[in-house]
Parts: C-alpha cells; structure tokens; sequence
C-alpha cells in the first residue's frame, strides 16, 4: 500500500501540492487526473523522491520514504515513467531497457524481463539495436513504460502515456497497461485524458490547483455531472 | 611530399596530446554542462607528478605513467567535490568564474611549491630514430609510444563507457540526469567517476608531453587546454569519439600551418577554424541536431 499523507510542495514561492493525501491499494490502478499546472507531475516526483515534500509523510507498506533520494525508491518497487517518455535518445532499446534494470542484482531474472517486456511490446524487440531517439512517439512510450518495468517494480507510476499520441496507440498502450496490472503491478496513472483514464481505472483522484477536489471510483466519476462538465466535454 | 609525410607524423603526436586532454573537457561538459577551464591544469600536475616520480623516485615510464594518471583521477575527484558540486545548480556564469579560479589556484599554487622554473623531463623513454625516405622522413619511435598509449587509452575509454554499468550510467546521466535518477543511478557518483576518468586521460597526456617535448612548467596547461577546448568543440562538445577527431584534426592543421604558413600564425588558424566551425556547424563537425519526437 502507498499512501501520502497531507504533502505539501513547494518550487520555491509557488505552492504546487497542498495538503495532497491518497491512498493506493495493491493490484489497484488509480487514476490522477487534473488541468494543466494542477501538480499531477509533482505528486508522482515527489513519491518518486526527484522533490522532497516541505511537510506531509509519504508511506510504502506504512514505513516512511518521503526523505529516501530515487534510487533507494527504485530499489523499494516504485517505478516512476515520467512525462514527456524522457527515454535515453541516444542509446539503443536494449540499453534503455538495461538502464531500467540497474539496481537489479538477479541477472537471470532480468533476462526473463527482457523478454516479458518484448512479449507486451514485440515492436521493441524488432528494434531492439536501434537507438531509442529514432522510434516513433507511440514505440517510445512503449519503451518507456518497458524500460519502468524493467525495475520489476510493485508500483508503476506512469505519468501522461496518452500524451500526443494517436488514438489507435493510445488504446493499444491503455489495453496493455490493464494488462501490466493483472500480471499484478498496482498503477497510478496519471492522465489529461480523463475519460479514457477513468474507464480504465478502478478509482480516481481529481486534483486542482494541488488540492484533491474529488475521489471516488472511476465508474461513478465518469458519470458524475461536474466532473462530466469540467473534465469530459470539449 | 617527404615533408608532409614528416609534418604528418609530428601531427598525429600532437593531435594525440590535444585528443586525450579534450576527452576530459567533452566528457565533463557532457554531464554537467560545464567548461572545466582548469582541466589543462590537471593535465600539468599531471606532468609534474610524471617528473617527480621519474626523477626523484627513479620510476620507469610505464609506472609513472599509471600513476600520474591516478594521482589526476584523485585530483579530479577532489576538485568536483569541493569546488563544482556546491555550485551544480548555479548559474552558467558563476561556474565558469569557479573553473577560471579552480585553474589559477592550481597554476599558482604548484608555482609556489616547484617554483615557475621550466624543468627537463627525463628522457626516461629511450626513443631510436628510424629514418626513410632516402633519409629526408624521420621517425621517432617515441612518436610510435605516443600515438600506441593515445589509441589505447581510447580504444579502454570506448569500452568503459559502452560495455561497463558505470559507463552506461554515465551516458544516461549526460542524456537525462532526472530520467537516470529514476532508473537508480547515483549520480552523484557518476559525476565523480566521469571527472576521474577524464582528469586521469589528462594525466596520462601531460606524462606523454614531458617524454616528447622534455620541457614543463606550471603554466604549460594554459595553451594545450585551450587548444583542446577547441578540438572538443570542433568535434562537438559532449560527444566522445569527436573529442578524438577534434584532437587529431587540430594537431594536424596546427603542424601543417607551421610548417607552411609559419609558426606565427598557427594559433591564430587554430581559433579562425573553431570560429568557422561555430559559424556553420554550432555543434561541432561530428554533431547532429536530432529532432525530438513530441
Ligand atoms: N521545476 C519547477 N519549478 C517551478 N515551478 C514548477 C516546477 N515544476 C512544476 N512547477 C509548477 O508547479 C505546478 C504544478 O506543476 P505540475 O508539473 O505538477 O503540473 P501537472 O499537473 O503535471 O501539469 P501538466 O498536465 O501540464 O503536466 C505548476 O504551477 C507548475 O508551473
Ligand atoms: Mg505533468
């Protein structure tokens, strides 16, 4: 279970997170969904440690990691895809997928993550030699999210997969991330593209100006007659 | 036609000192996008450590070598921990007055413990001269040494850097330190490492000069860390193997001008290229812009 408790934010005056509190139950895929700026990005880093909290505690299992640094979080289970894929350009998909597994020690079970990821995304393993930066922004958020698996975390954040992608990728990325949660990965999963985020959720967070104006589950969000008219029409 | 041959051979020597220094320069630009100016003056305490343990302590060339470039990797370590890493998140403008200070303290502070005499290294690496060409192309071997030790170290460094977790670790921290973080790279230590690396090639190179030029001083880093600033940037700052290019493509227009346009000129040729360059291709001769993908 991963639960932050009353976090709060700040880039210098500007307070992004105000009190934040949620909860993630294991198996679960939770959504976060929210405008532009409303610190969807920053709850995700600070529960992946790249901000530290001015106050609040975030807790794994119930034990404190809000002032453990990345790659103790990483080592913890919590792979954090960030927005924008940040995939490494200039190296191959192989090695982008090794980079995912750099804390790991189990050499041979790495290797059958290697070929779990290749089994949810065999368009990587035609491009396996290819350097990351020549693949198409649908293939490159694949091997982003293969790249966060290759951890074998028990948390996947994935911050904005859908982003500036085709709608055809776009449900063939979210059918395969249903697909990462039954294998047992608990998600939260962070979205502008509230609709689609909220069908395949089993709850929802809807976060503003870094406060969580709503929560529930996902079925009853989407047809909730305010979040239909601030976050699904238009 | 004999004296290109000539010009060619002292060229590729040359290119090869200015090659190992700009590895360090691109290499530490890569991570933290910083110009270490003082990483021509690691490459003299490089040269002095070279000499004291060939001189005072009677090492051979080999050993000294080895441990000149430790001692820099050290040096290296240190100067990233107590001078840059305060500053890493600073403006661009407050870390180059910290490299230029850096590299003044190191200048002055080895002319007050050696004094600024010009002392003679040892000529610890016997070098037979081969002559051919009717007598008209003459080969050191210790042009042979140089070149052989430069291709080594590089061929090591493309290995560390290609096949080694840490190497892989340091790619990924130049292309994305944040995306890095999130795959667990210390990047703290990885920072650490690349300036290890770089200041121990540096090392290496001021050993190299000693043998072949036989003369140093502490402010013989000056010149040669420009000039390999200038073969990073040609290359393109930031990519390795255009550090090597840079290097060599330098030392070789360096050589040929003064050979046929006279010495006077050569630095002057030296920076109207790196302005050239800068005019047509900003990101050196081997840089590629690659389109981000939205
Ligand atoms: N590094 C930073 N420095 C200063 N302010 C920041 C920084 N990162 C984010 N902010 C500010 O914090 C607030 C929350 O940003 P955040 O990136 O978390 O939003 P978001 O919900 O992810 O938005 P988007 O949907 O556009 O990705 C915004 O007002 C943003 O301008
Ligand atoms: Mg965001």
């Amino acid at each position: 279970m991963l639960e932050l408790e009353n976090v709060n934010v700040y880039y210098g005056a500007i307070h992004a997170l105000k009190n934040l509190s949620l909860k993630i139950e294991e198996g679960e895929i939770v959504t976060l969904i929210g405008a532009n700026g409303a610190g969807k990005s920053t709850t995700l880093k600070a529960i992946s440690g790249l901000v530290r909290p001015e106050s609040g505690k975030i807790k794994l299992y119930g034990k404190e990691i809000q002032s453990l640094n990345p790659p103790e979080i990483v080592k913890l289970g919590i792979s954090h895809v960030p927005e924008g894929r940040r995939i490494f350009a200039k190296m191959s998909v192989m090695e982008n997928l090794e980079m995912g597994a750099y804390t790991r020690t189990d050499k041979s079970e790495v290797k059958k993550d290697f070929e779990m990821v290749f089994s949810l995304f065999p368009r990587l393993l035609e491009r396996k030699e290819q350097l990351a930066g020549t693949l198409s922004g649908g293939e490159q958020q694949m091997l982003a999210i293969g790249r966060g698996l290759m951890a074998r975390p028990k948390f996947l954040l994935l911050d904005e997969p859908s982003m500036g992608l085709a709608p055809i990728i776009v449900k063939e990325i979210f059918s395969i991330i249903k697909d990462i949660n039954e294998t047992g990965t608990t998600i939260l999963l962070v979205e502008q593209n509230a609709n689609l985020a909220l069908k395949t959720a089993d709850r929802a967070y809807i976060i503003r100006n870094g406060e969580i104006e709503m929560e529930g589950h996902a079925k009853e969000l989407l047809n909730d007659d305010r979040v239909k008219k601030a976050y699904l029409e238009g | 036609m004999e004296q290109i041959i000539q010009q060619l051979i002292n060229g590729i020597s040359l290119g090869s000192i200015y090659a190992l220094i700009a590895l360090g320069y691109t290499m530490v630009y890569g991570i933290i996008n910083l110009i270490n100016f003082a990483h021509g003056d690691i490459y003299m305490v490089g040269a002095y450590v070279g000499y004291a343990l060939t001189t005072f302590f009677g090492l051979g060339f080999l050993p000294s070598l080895l441990l000149a470039m430790l001692t820099c990797s050290i040096l290296g370590i240190i100067i990233e921990k107590v001078a840059y890493k305060p500053i890493r998140n600073s403006t661009r403008i407050s870390a180059l007055i910290t490299a230029i200070s850096v590299s003044l303290f190191l200048q002055y502070t080895m002319m007050y413990f050696v004094s600024p005499q010009t002392r003679t290294f040892p000529n610890v690496l016997k070098g037979s001269r081969i002559t051919f060409l009717n007598g008209n192309v003459m080969l050191d071997t210790k042009n042979i040494y140089i070149l052989a030790i430069t291709v080594l170290l590089m061929v090591g460094l493309q290995y560390i850097v290609h096949k080694t977790k840490i190497g892989k670790s340091m790619r990924a921290a130049s292309l994305d330190r944040e995306a890095a973080q999130l795959m667990g790279v210390d990047v703290d230590k990885t920072i650490s490492f690349t300036f290890a690396i770089g200041s121990a090639l540096a090392g290496a190179a001021g050993v190299l000069v000693g043998v072949y030029y036989n003369t140093i001083n502490p402010l013989m880093g000056t010149v040669p860390g420009l000039k390999a600033f200038v073969a990073a940037v040609l290359g393109g700052i930031g990519i390795i193997p255009g550090a090597m290019f840079g290097g060599f493509f330098l030392g070789m227009v360096e050589t040929m001008v003064s050979a046929y346009g006279g010495s006077i000129i050569k630095d002057a040729v030296a920076f109207g290229i790196l302005i050239l360059v800068l005019l047509v291709k900003p990101n050196g001769l081997l840089g590629k812009t690659i389109k981000e993908k939205v």
